[in-house]
């Protein structure tokens, strides 16, 4: 069976994976988002309905209705800060989009702290029609991040596989399911893709071999080369915090033991040593810890080892099955899935004082993976059958549901890391 | 010539030969020199003066007569199944697994590819591990029982191929399972 690997290109302009939202945080800031003027120049979909539908997604805000504002308000109007306060307003935010000679066109846009009745800043952009998508993440992460101290992740890119039929697809969309593209196709599964740390290829398994195989692939131009194809079995992946070093897991010694190795497939090294099954290794952000799953002891629990080697520490004590370590962005908590009563669910420990707490309370959870600002969690999960994402954030409070818009199972999703 | 007989009937075929040459050529020799009447000018003339059927043991059912691209026979059973959480090889597959250790015994050069698998509760890398703890538990078996390292490659395809689809023990007993792949099936 071949596999195509597809340099990104651009497809369907329609969404591929559709949000639901469920669920609520208990306080969400109301914002209104005021229509920038002049923004159907660049076409159908508003500007400023993107960054209220990031906002929204984010579960820390409310886009309030707004009546229509005569005249629209620019990024340059005086506010009536009592007026927006009647409103219910805590912030607002205003813009304009103008043409320029050139033939593309300005953005402009203001925040305002309605509460505090004073401007927190604005930034003009200058784009195309096509980047309209691409000005609204950015301002809805400018918004996000004066208003929660936190950077927003709307600019960001997600991985994952759609499964229709006996096709596979590789496929990474905008955080909000959009503009979807596909990485690779294939006939045979694909599992684990990993995000290098700058966000410019991809490492996965394929399975078209007949077997699992490692690959690395670059998104720009989607060459791809084989990092692992050992003798046996060869998976999980996992990039080093400097992008140099993948870890994997291979049987090429017998049993499945954790190897480091070049992005290319050089300079191969065992790091566990275990007549056990040691998988899913998964480097802590500041690279000083390789978490794995083990079942080492019996039944597969999480541990962790300096990756440079040395005896390894087990992490996780609740439970007989613990698997899928994944550190925080800020290194303090660890997600995984854990089997609670039968229902595979997603854990949080905080890693300082070992407090673990479900927060899912669903049955097939798989492959969480954390937004890189570490606040949001995206996980794959099976709902009436039919498999999809699933966003909640780290408390657990707020969920969304992504599903593949034409059909087919979602699944093994990888949250991008920012692009500078 | 290449043999279409039975195993069965070219040992049968080749011992009658033996014996013939061990007695006098019923054409007649003639020890003043007349021409032996020459028995490979006669194609299909009967066992004892045929021609002399070539024995190919490089090829599959020379020697076993099994073939492990029947659809039938010794070497058609190519699966193992397990327990949950298991991966030794159950007794009652013993049989199927010296059947193909023996084809190997036999054949050098033959090679196979053993699939891993297990059912989809549970993570997909964590299973590829299981998987493979499977299909190494058979390649164990195999070598123990004479078969030669390198001509097995162990490999898991995890809980990515199942064989049934359903969601309940009835598939997931289906898909705890090790496959056997000879060479030309992948």
């Amino acid at each position: 069976m071949f596999a195509i690997g597809l340099a990104l290109a651009a497809s369907a302009a329609r969404a591929q994976l559709q949000i639901e939202i469920t669920g609520a945080t208990e306080k969400r800031t109301p914002v209104a988002i005021a229509p920038f003027a002049g923004e159907a120049a660049l076409g159908p979909t508003a500007i400023s309905s993107i960054v209220r539908a990031d906002l929204e997604r984010s579960g820390l805000f409310r886009a309030l209705e707004l009546p229509p504002l005569n005249p629209t308000p620019t990024e340059a109007s005086t506010v009536n800060y009592p007026e927006w306060r009647s409103r219910l307003a805590d912030a607002l935010v205003v813009g304009s989009v103008s043409s320029r000679p050139d033939g593309r066109y300005e953005a402009r846009f203001r925040l305002h702290d309605v509460v505090k009745q004073t401007a927190l800043g604005g930034i003009a952009y200058t784009m195309t029609k096509d980047q309209v998508r691409a000005t609204a993440h950015r301002i809805a992460d400018f918004v996000y991040e004066k208003l929660t101290g936190d950077k927003g992740v709307f600019s960001t890119r997600i991985a994952y596989v759609v499964k229709r039929g006996n096709r596979y697809e590789l496929q990474i969309a905008d955080a909000d399911g959009e503009g979807a593209e596909t990485a690779l196709a294939s006939f045979e599964p694909i599992i684990s893709p990993a995000w290098s740390p700058d966000g410019r290829r991809l490492a996965y398994v394929s399975f078209e071999n007949k077997k699992p195989v490692v690959y690395v692939h670059s998104l720009l131009d989607g060459k791809r080369n084989v990092a692992a194809n050992f003798r046996g079995s060869n998976s999980a992946p996992a990039w080093s915090p400097d992008g140099k070093t993948l870890a994997v897991t291979l049987s090429r010694e017998g049993g499945s033991q954790i190897f480091l190795l070049n992005p290319d497939g050089s300079n191969v090294k065992r790091i566990t040593t275990s007549s056990a099954i040691d998988t899913e290794p998964r480097y802590s952000p500041d690279g000083k810890w390789l978490y794995f799953t083990s079942d080492r002891g019996g039944t597969p629990q999480i541990y962790r080892m300096p990756p440079t080697g040395g005896e390894p520490q087990r992490v996780t004590f609740e439970g007989s099955y613990n698997v899928s370590p994944r550190p925080s962005p800020d290194g303090k908590q660890l997600a995984y899935i854990t089997r609670n009563s039968g229902k595979f669910q997603v854990a949080l420990q905080d890693l300082e004082n070992r407090q673990v707490q479900i927060i899912t309370d669903s049955d097939r959870d798989e492959s969480p993976s954390f937004a890189p600002n570490g606040r949001m969690i995206l996980l794959a999960t099976v709902i009436g059958g039919r498999g999809l994402l699933s966003a909640v954030s780290a408390d657990g409070r707020f969920k969304q549901r992504l599903s593949a818009a034409t059909g087919g199972d979602v699944r093994e999703p990888a949250w991008g890391p920012f692009i500078e | 010539m290449r043999a279409y007989y039975s195993p069965i009937l070219v040992t049968i075929a080749i011992a009658a030969l033996i014996a013939g040459c061990s007695t006098t050529n019923p054409e007649g020799t003639d020890a003043s020199g007349a021409p032996v009447t020459d028995a490979t000018k006669k194609p299909g003339a009967g066992a004892q003066t045929g021609p002399i059927a070539k024995i190919d043991v490089t090829k599959p059912g020379a020697v076993t007569g099994a073939d492990p691209r029947l659809k039938t026979g010794a070497l058609a059973q190519r699966s193992i199944y397990y327990d949950l959480d298991q991966f030794d090889v159950k007794d009652q597959y013993r049989s199927l697994v010296e059947a193909h250790a023996k084809y190997l015994r036999e054949n050098p050069s033959a090679k196979i590819l053993i699939q891993g698998n297990t059912d989809e509760r549970g993570s997909r890398e964590y299973n590829v591990g299981l998987g493979q703890r499977r299909s190494d538990g058979v390649k164990k078996m195999l070598v123990l029982l004479g078969a030669r390292d390198n001509q097995i490659e162990s490999v898991s395809l995890g809980e990515e191929k199942p064989q049934a689809d359903g969601h309940d023990e009835s598939a997931w007993s289906k898909n705890r399972r090790s496959d056997i792949l000879y060479s030309g099936e992948y």
